[in-house]
């Protein structure tokens, strides 16, 4: 009984029946017809047997499904792996809690669009407390101090904003991709900082629709974020930052 | 018919301690102009498109005009004078024309003064007195539509967000919606327009997570919209944003292309936008005098307060915010049937008797102000992406809103936060709400909540705490209570916050013909 198991099936009411439960739209009036394609679409995807247990229509061109089945794929555990993240997803108050522990006082985010992009749709998502994807932004985050200095920022004035303010860490947008620009941009940028700040540069973080998260060495850059990114993942980032920096265990 | 019991007098007091909150602001508000509503006068004078050939990409005319007018003359008398008087000047005929000899470098603005001042003064007069011409004639067609076609047969009425970025897409997905029920469409912006400091040109097909606010959008949907309103029989009405940057100038093309809903809040762009105050402030109330004269309603934003804070903890601040807002609105010309006051359905589910905390905030928001069209918001901060539970708790927000008679309902989606609504998603929540209004509708009739219950004490309580909050705001100012902190928890100076480098001290004899002739048509 105890045997952890290697394969499995989707439970319904009883051990190994695969049952599952579905709904999709097609674009085929409602109809007996429109209730075979939706069969037809079941089995396809490994629902055998399949039961359309209901259907309406969704105007005049579409029918709504809702169908039960049995799948004959079985999942084997063995061979499930999970990409792990180096660090974890944390809520608003446990990144605000965690930053407390650390630091002992606010971290400072200065934030803007570097060169000619003007587009703060990237940072503003991250920042703002607007937020994005249902999550706040960063200045929602009792512990951040957040400062963004919006579009079009020169790179000496990054660095220059990024000292007055004491900086933790910094992070730059680039929308337009236009010959490259976001790379030579971002490069421009890690390399005033290790120019004028050296080791004791602030943390530098890099986002944008086009970056790959695998860009970070050769931007020089401590982190590349790339599409879809949410505030609450930068959160997390930075806090575990901070703690690999202090050598504090996770 | 009234079932809180609310104090006439406390009412009274909250109501007037708001007035006391705002004056200072108000008075701020006509002492300033802005860059964006100089923007608007210029485009209800008649400026049209965009220099495509600058290197930044577009950039509408009406913007070269107004910077280059500020470089050489400064804004505060305002951009007309200057702008006509170089139109007789150079003897352009049209303020497009003015901006192409403007981007040009052939054009000196000055201030003109005698009979210049005189000639300026008259033909900027009749210019913006047609474009509110056009503004008056849409607010004359929508009533004779609505007057042919007919208002939705019931109350709430539906409203449907559609955001595909791309607007033809849009165009499908709002006949459709309107086809399965939809009274209202509001076409989502596309994220980060708020901090644009220009308006977009021409038709678009590429937003982020939403389409752009554009006149030419604008005018696409709104006919599509008329012909999808004959053909279910009812006036389908269209809702966009005017907020962010461009709040007066997004009015005026509102007013232009007969739209007839605006999300228009006095504090949401300062506080979740992190713009400039005094900008916000100005901006506001001009856009809300043009809201006014176009018979637009304003839908203001009291639930993102309540996205960041906790729905009960920070329930007297929607009420707060509310009071404001009605303020602002009815010194901007706003009449009561125009104020689109919001509050939202965001208390967590886990909290015990959340649903009766709701009817009381619901039911307070609808006595308190017995004669606004409420826009009552459905849950988002606790959809989990378990669609099955979201369906549930979007039923119990439905029940709320027919049971506290609420007038505008945003339909919320199952899916909310884990998707843009798949066809069949809207298509299940317009059913959630079709068996509501039909299974529940005239609840209200037979629903007295006991006098000394759970639902009656918490509105008094809300009640109370927010004349407290006015109490303290009174005290403070209300421009420091924003740097302070005291809503949505963000601290807003007023010296701070994108746009205030576009905020402008008017001389004394600073001119704007739509400031006047829109002052003039305050009720």
């Amino acid at each position: 009984m105890s045997d952890a198991k290697k394969y499995v099936r989707p439970y319904g009411d009883t051990t190994g029946d695969g049952m599952i439960q579905t709904s999709f739209t097609l674009p085929v009036p409602f109809g007996p017809k429109a209730d075979g394609a939706a069969l037809q679409l079941a089995n396809k995807m490994g629902m055998d047997p399949a039961m359309v247990v209901h259907s309406n229509p969704i105007g005049d061109d579409f029918t709504f499904f809702v169908v039960y089945g049995s799948v004959k794929h079985l999942v084997d555990l063995d061979e499930v792996k999970v990409v792990e993240r180096e660090y974890p997803l944390l809520s608003p108050s446990e990144v605000n809690s965690a930053l407390k522990k650390v630091l002992r006082r606010k971290l400072v985010v200065v934030g803007g669009c570097i060169g000619t992009d003007a587009h703060t749709v990237g940072i503003d998502a991250i920042l703002n407390i607007k937020g994005f994807a249902g999550e706040k932004g960063l200045e929602y985050y009792r512990e951040l101090k957040v400062v963004n200095l919006g579009a079009q920022v020169s790179v000496p004035e990054l660095v220059r904003s990024a000292r007055a303010e004491k900086a933790d860490a910094v992070l730059i947008s680039q929308v337009v991709t236009q010959r490259d620009a976001h790379i030579l941009n971002t490069q421009e940028m890690s390399a005033a900082f290790r120019e004028a700040m050296g080791d004791r540069r602030p943390l530098l973080v890099a986002g944008g629709p086009r970056f790959d998260p695998l860009m970070a060495g050769e931007l020089g850059v401590d982190r590349v974020f790339s599409r879809g990114t949410t505030p609450g993942e930068v959160a997390s980032y930075l806090v575990h930052a901070m703690q690999e920096k202090k050598g504090v265990a996770a | 018919m009234a079932l809180l019991d609310l104090d006439p007098s406390v009412v009274a007091t909250a109501r007037e301690l708001a007035a006391r909150a705002a004056e200072p602001v108000v008075s701020l508000a006509k002492a300033h102009t802005t860059v964006a509503v100089e923007r608007a006068t210029l485009r209800l004078a008649g400026i049209i498109g965009a220099d495509s050939t600058h290197r930044a990409g577009d950039v509408p005319w009406v913007n070269r005009v107004i910077d280059t007018v500020r470089e050489q003359c400064g804004l505060e008398h305002g951009v007309v004078l200057p702008a006509f008087h170089a139109l007789r000047q150079h003897n352009l005929g049209s303020l497009t024309e003015l901006a192409e000899a403007t981007a040009a470098g052939q054009v000196q603005f000055t201030i003109p003064t005698g009979k210049d001042l005189t000639a300026a003064r008259k033909a900027s007069t009749s210019a913006v007195a047609k474009g509110l011409k056009t503004v008056d004639r849409n607010k004359v067609q929508r009533d004779k539509l609505v007057a042919k076609l007919g208002d939705p047969a019931q109350r709430p009425w539906i409203y449907l967000i559609v955001a595909t970025g791309d607007i033809d897409e849009d165009v499908v997905q709002a006949k459709n919606a309107a086809r399965a029920g939809a009274d209202i469409i509001a076409v989502i912006r596309s994220t980060g327009q708020s901090l644009l400091d220009y308006v977009p040109e021409g038709a678009t097909h590429h937003g982020f997570a939403g389409t752009y606010a554009t006149q030419e959008n604008f005018r696409i949907m709104r006919a599509a919209l008329d012909d999808v309103s004959k053909e279910v029989g009812r006036y389908v009405r269209l809702t966009n944003y005017a907020s962010g940057l461009c709040m007066p100038e997004i009015a005026v093309l509102a007013g232009l292309q007969r739209l007839d809903m605006m999300l228009n809040d006095s504090m949401y762009g300062i506080l979740f936008r992190d713009i400039n105050p005094i900008r916000t402030f100005v901006d506001q109330r001009f856009s809300r005098q043009v809201h006014a004269r176009a018979g637009i309603i304003i839908n203001t934003g009291e639930d993102n307060y309540l996205t960041t804070a906790d729905a009960v903890d920070a329930a007297h601040t929607v009420t707060v915010s509310q009071l404001l807002n009605e303020h602002f609105a009815h010194e901007a010309g706003l009449p009561d049937h125009l104020l689109g006051l919001g509050h939202a359905f965001e208390i967590n589910p886990k909290v015990p008797d959340s649903f009766r905390l709701e009817l009381a905030h619901a039911l307070l928001a609808r006595e308190l102000f017995p004669d606004a069209p409420l826009k009552w918001m459905p849950p988002t901060k606790h959809m989990t992406g378990d669609v099955f539970d979201g369906y549930l708790l979007d039923g119990f927000f439905n029940l709320a809103g027919v049971l506290t008679g609420q007038s505008i309902l945003l339909v919320g989606m199952m899916t909310e936060a884990v998707v843009t609504p798949f066809l069949s998603d809207r298509d299940l929540a317009l059913k959630n709400v079709r068996y509501v209004l039909n299974a529940a509708g005239s609840l209200a009739e037979d629903f007295r909540p006991s006098p000394d219950g759970l639902i009656v004490k918490r509105a008094h309580q809300v009640l109370g705490e927010a004349v407290d909050l006015l109490e303290r705001i009174v005290d403070d100012g209300l421009l420091n209570a924003i740097a302070d902190g005291t809503f949505g928890l963000m601290k807003r100076p007023a010296d701070k916050g994108k746009g205030a480098d576009g905020v402008v001290e008017k001389a004394p004899a600073y001119f704007n013909p739509a400031s006047e002739m829109l002052e003039a048509s305050d009720v």
